[in-house]
């Protein structure tokens, strides 16, 4: 696969280590009443749709920029990537 | 030898004779032959024999289809089994024989399977050997392993070298037929980068095996210099002996350059084959045709060729498996065979044409309209074919070559790579590439089923037009010449009923009659189909036997082809040697050597190494007279504990932490506090993974506010980075916090004992203070040693000794083991490998790779209490989780012999003293054991249920792997200093 980085043009997916659904930003508060519920459901509850996937991307062989690429799994299509970091932001992470 | 049946014409070069063997016999061809059109040209058409009734086989094709030919091709480390003798090149030298027969190719013992027929039908493997059941192991199993397979592997290592290349292109062509050379002429004029890629070593397809003219020229004379035009373009790369071998995600191709295939042995320094991987804007499969055969009684025999095969063989190598030939074809293609064969003065004896009323009629041969071929004789050879005449009559025709003709299958196997479905063509009766093809891909000429010349090159051109239009290129068709364009005219047959065999996949022997018991016994479905008989599943894919197969089946049920299914295929196209695959990792270059910067003394010193992950590290330095391992061992870690010894550490992971929240940072990565860390101290921190297991561990010195330098194992560098790199990227985006790997950037040595300080007191300049005092334990700092050059020391004990380790930048650190060796002499300094560092650290119950194994929590390393409930770190919350804090958790605990003079090994399972030694009454296991030579005995750590509240326990050290048991004494963990004092002296 070929996943067009956002910041160095098209990169061999080779380049790439793949960690799994981007899901995994929404790290939950650990102060939370439900925390370990909440942390339950975030480590080990995943979807696994034949469609459309955002996912973690590790840029190991390159700039180390960990990114969100959404890809179809059923095709292999890549719609769009995102640096991790501002989808992180986006998602009102910071500190 | 004379060539026998070599005739006029041809693409061969007559000038020159090359010599070669087959079966031990010395044969002669030509440059531009291949190994059967040689072996034809010289009259032998028996070539192998099939895999499973052993049956006398030759050529059916004369290109990468072909299921008969498969020889072993060269001897010794370069033997090669299962090589298509129709697209082996001949060269001087070349040494083949024949494979998968007892005794001489002509009288093979195994043909026994033939007249047991009856036992191997489809799906014998599940009938036949079923009975008695303890036959199978010892009888059939071993007896079916030494019969099934086909050729023989060297045993050898294989002396050639493989690459692996990289390619980028606007355009790749796929084939360099009509179609591929109108694309690439198209494209390469209109200044693309293209890449034409073709498996022949002649580029043309059928071009070449063709009498029709291109305008003024002969086909081949067109495809040559078009070639020319081609090679002299800048922008465009001509890959012959190359094939595209699959077709992958977004524009990816693999493909085989057969380098060296065509020479007795690769020229010094250049690989076999390389493997090519080419990213492609835009793809044009101009891969053409294949010509299926039309099944019938012993249709097998050698001599039985597809029509096209043996026009091949006529018009490119002049040379033909019979003096008199015949024709059985359903459509008008087999006539142009007939056509060329008479213009070569060969004799026709007649052209069966299974078409009552549309079989062209013609004075030049006899015409049999309506007829149909219904079996052949000659065993080991065709010498005539039975007729059945439209009146039911049958009539015997002399021939020792039958060229069959049973239509055209495009080749979409590229297209099918990403799942797409080829969709079923009524006019052509073959399926054309359909559904969803691979990105980028489109398709032309034959492979699109435009089966006639003019259309191939018009479609090429056009196809690359419009490639080229979606990258934005601008390209107009190249001009082209004049060429045939005429119809294909079919009446689709597949098999001719009978009572004898009739073969639809030649490599894997699968017939009619097979097809017909799939159906009976309720496998119909296309894949089921595949699997029960195993059509289709040898090398050749089933390339001249899907559709065959498939026919018959929808014949039985009553459906069309296409309701009935069809087949996709997987790469690669042809088969591909493994070493090819590997390329140059293979060997000691499968991945990098990691050498740490002292690697050439110590190898000087003749340490023994031992791999950790890539690295090589010193494992322990014998010194004259040491004999055994051990001796080495007890040596370095009782000269270590008494005065001083030094091992190389730079191999643990080093990481570079920086930024204003750096403390903040890593107060969250490990499991106890950081933030409060003070500048110029060092502490052991403890990584928990997020589901509250242990991650790694290691110590992380603060050299300023906002600069830490973090060790990690040397295992879990390359993972801890990662990880981190992951929380500050995507956990704590705001963090100003930065992080680099600086692993390669620091020599980094391990200075351990009572001398420890006295000796680095020698190598670090005066105005750094390491007294006690002033360099208390657990302390660190940025130093200058050997008169200026930047160090940075660290005040930190893995043995339990005083220690420090001490870091240069890498390409000091030979220099600085030797000058420490040299101010070590007067301390008897010795220099120890990670045995004798294994050894120490389980003196001093340090926990390691083997306690931190991936099931360990902190409360079981008897680090429960580390873990900070005050602060949010990775792990923290779900290591609270109730199934990881029960009472009887594993516990870390030492553990000794209670006879000191016994043993007991790391593996070994804890149970109780009067317990049956079983999975129930399990209560741990030991991870780390080695004998102490402080200590005089073996000593081990481990874990054990509620471990730390059982010293005193006595248990039994059970190992049924050698079937050893030890009473042994839980102890502390902690066998050598346990209050600390030496570490802190």
């Amino acid at each position: 696969m070929i996943i067009p980085h956002p910041l160095l043009g098209p990169r061999d997916s080779q380049e790439f280590t793949y960690l799994g659904d981007a899901d995994l930003i929404d790290r939950p508060d650990w102060q939370a009443e439900n925390a370990a519920d909440r942390f339950y459901e975030y480590l080990y509850l995943r979807d696994n749709p034949a469609g459309e996937h955002r996912e973690l991307w590790f840029h190991e062989q390159g700039d180390r920029s960990w990114l969100v690429v959404t890809r179809d799994t059923v095709t292999h299509e890549i719609s769009k990537v995102e640096l991790a970091r501002d989808v992180a932001r986006a998602r009102g992470r910071s500190k | 030898m004379s060539q026998s049946h070599r005739i006029d014409g041809g693409l061969i070069d007559r000038s020159r004779a090359l010599h070669f063997r087959f079966n031990g016999k010395t044969y002669q061809g030509h440059p531009g032959d291949t190994l059967a059109s040689a072996l034809l040209a010289n009259g032998v058409r028996l070539m192998g024999r099939s895999f499973k009734y052993h049956r006398p086989r030759g050529p059916i094709s004369a290109g990468s289809e072909e299921p008969n030919a498969l020889v072993e091709l060269r001897s010794g480390a370069r033997q090669e089994p299962n090589t298509r003798a129709t697209t082996a090149e001949l060269f001087d030298g070349l040494d083949a024989r024949s494979q998968n027969h007892v005794g001489p190719l002509s009288f093979d013992l195994l043909a026994v399977n033939d007249r047991l027929s009856p036992f191997f039908a489809a799906g014998f493997y599940y009938k036949t050997f079923m009975w008695p059941k303890a036959f199978w192991e010892k009888l059939y199993e071993p007896m079916i392993r030494r019969a099934a397979g086909l050729g023989s592997l060297t045993k050898e290592a294989d002396p050639d070298l493989y690459d692996k290349g990289f390619l980028h292109c606007d355009l790749l062509i796929i084939g360099g037929g009509p179609a591929g050379l109108a694309a690439a002429l198209t494209a390469g004029r209109a200044g693309a980068n293209v890449i034409l890629a073709d498996e022949d070593f002649v580029l043309g397809g059928r071009l070449n095996a063709e009498t029709f003219t291109l305008g003024d020229a002969s086909g081949s004379d067109w495809a040559s210099a078009t070639v020319a035009e081609l090679a002299a373009m800048p922008n465009v790369r001509v890959m012959a002996r190359t094939t595209v071998l699959g077709a992958f995600d977004h524009g990816i191709f693999g493909a085989l350059e057969r380098v060296s295939d065509h020479l007795l042995q690769p020229a010094a320094g250049k690989p076999r084959q390389i493997l090519w991987r080419i990213y492609a804007g835009r793809s044009l499969l101009c891969a053409g045709a294949t010509e299926r055969p039309i099944a019938f009684e012993n249709n097998d025999r050698p001599g039985i060729m597809l029509a096209s095969a043996l026009r091949s063989y006529a018009n490119r190598w002049a040379a033909l498996p019979g003096k008199e030939v015949a024709i059985f074809t359903n459509n008008d293609d087999g006539h142009r065979t007939a056509t060329d064969l008479l213009a070569k003065g060969i004799k026709v004896a007649a052209v069966i044409d299974s078409r009552k009323t549309d079989a062209p009629r013609t004075n030049r041969y006899e015409v049999l309209a309506g007829a149909l071929v219904s079996g052949a004789s000659g065993r080991l050879g065709l010498s005539g074919v039975e007729v059945r005449l439209p009146g039911g009559e049958t009539r015997t025709i002399a021939c020792q070559a039958l060229g069959v003709s049973g239509g055209w299958n495009p080749n979409v196997h590229l297209t099918c790579h990403q799942r797409g479905r080829p969709v079923w063509d009524e006019a052509l009766a073959a399926f054309v590439p359909g559904g969803v093809l691979p990105a980028g891909m489109s398709v032309a000429g034959a492979a699109a089923g435009t089966l006639s010349t003019a259309g191939a090159l018009s479609s090429g051109a056009a196809g690359a037009v419009k490639a080229l239009a979606d990258l934005g290129i601008r390209a107009k068709p190249a001009d082209l010449p004049e060429a045939e364009d005429a119809p294909v005219r079919i009446a689709p047959l597949f098999h001719v009923p009978g009572k004898g065999r009739a073969w639809l996949d030649q490599q894997n022997d699968v017939t009619v009659k097979d097809v017909k018991l799939a159906h009976q016994e309720g496998y119909v479905s296309v894949e089921h189909l595949k699997r029960y008989t195993t059509l289709g599943m040898a090398t050749d894919q089933g390339k001249t036997a899907n559709i065959g197969g498939l026919a018959v089946m929808a014949e039985m049920t009553g459906k069309s082809i296409p309701e009935t299914g069809t087949t996709i295929f997987r790469p690669p196209y042809t088969p591909v040697a493994i070493g090819a695959l590997a390329g140059r990792s293979a060997g000691k270059d499968f991945r990098p050597t990691r050498l740490t910067p002292s690697h050439k003394w110590a190898a000087e010193q003749g340490a023994v190494f031992v791999e950790v992950g890539m690295w090589l590290r010193a494992q322990w330095f014998p010194r004259p007279g040491e004999t055994h391992w051990r001796q080495s061992v007890d040596r370095e870690v009782l000269a270590t504990r008494k005065s001083v010894g030094i091992c190389d550490v730079t191999t643990l992971g080093k990481i570079d932490v920086q930024g204003t929240d750096a403390a903040e940072f890593l107060n969250r990565i490990y499991a106890n506090p950081f933030a409060k860390l003070a500048v110029g101290k060092v502490r052991y921190g403890l990584m928990l993974r997020e589901d509250g297991m242990a991650m790694d561990d290691g110590t992380t010195a603060r050299l300023a506010e906002d600069h830490f330098v973090m060790t990690t194992t040397t295992a879990n560098a390359v993972g801890v980075y990662r990880h981190m790199e992951f929380c500050r990227q995507c956990l704590w985006p705001d963090m100003d916090v930065q992080i680099i790997s600086t692993t390669e950037a620091w020599a980094q040595y391990s200075v351990a004992g009572p001398n420890a300080r006295r000796l680095l007191q020698k190598i670090i300049d005066p105005a750094f203070d390491i007294s006690n005092e002033a360099f208390p334990y657990m302390g660190c700092g940025e130093i200058t040693v050997c008169g200026g050059l930047r160090a940075r020391l660290f005040r930190i004990s893995f043995s339990g000794e005083l220690a420090f380790e001490i870091a240069v930048p890498t390409r000091y650190g030979d220099a600085l083991i030797r000058r420490m060796v040299e101010a070590g002499k007067e301390f008897d300094a010795v220099v120890y490998g990670t045995e004798a560092l294994g050894v120490m650290r389980i003196e001093k119950g340090h926990a390691a790779g083997n306690e931190l194994n991936g099931t360990s929590t902190a409360l079981n390393l008897g680090m429960g209490g580390m873990v900070s409930k005050k602060k949010d770190s990775i792990g923290s919350t779900l290591s609270e989780r109730e199934g990881l804090n029960r009472e009887d958790a594993l516990g870390l605990v030492g553990f000794r012999p209670v006879n000191p003079a016994e043993t007991f090994a790391a593996g070994s399972h804890l149970i109780g003293k009067g317990d049956v030694a079983n999975a129930a009454n399990d209560q741990g296991y030991l991870t780390s054991v080695c004998f102490s030579p402080n200590l005089g005995y073996t000593i081990g750590l481990g874990y054990l249920k509620n471990g730390a509240a059982r010293k005193g326990e006595v248990l039994r050290a059970v190992n049924p792997v050698q079937n050893a048991e030890t009473l042994v004494e839980v102890v502390s963990a902690h066998f050598v200093d346990p209050e600390g004092e030496r570490l802190r002296a």
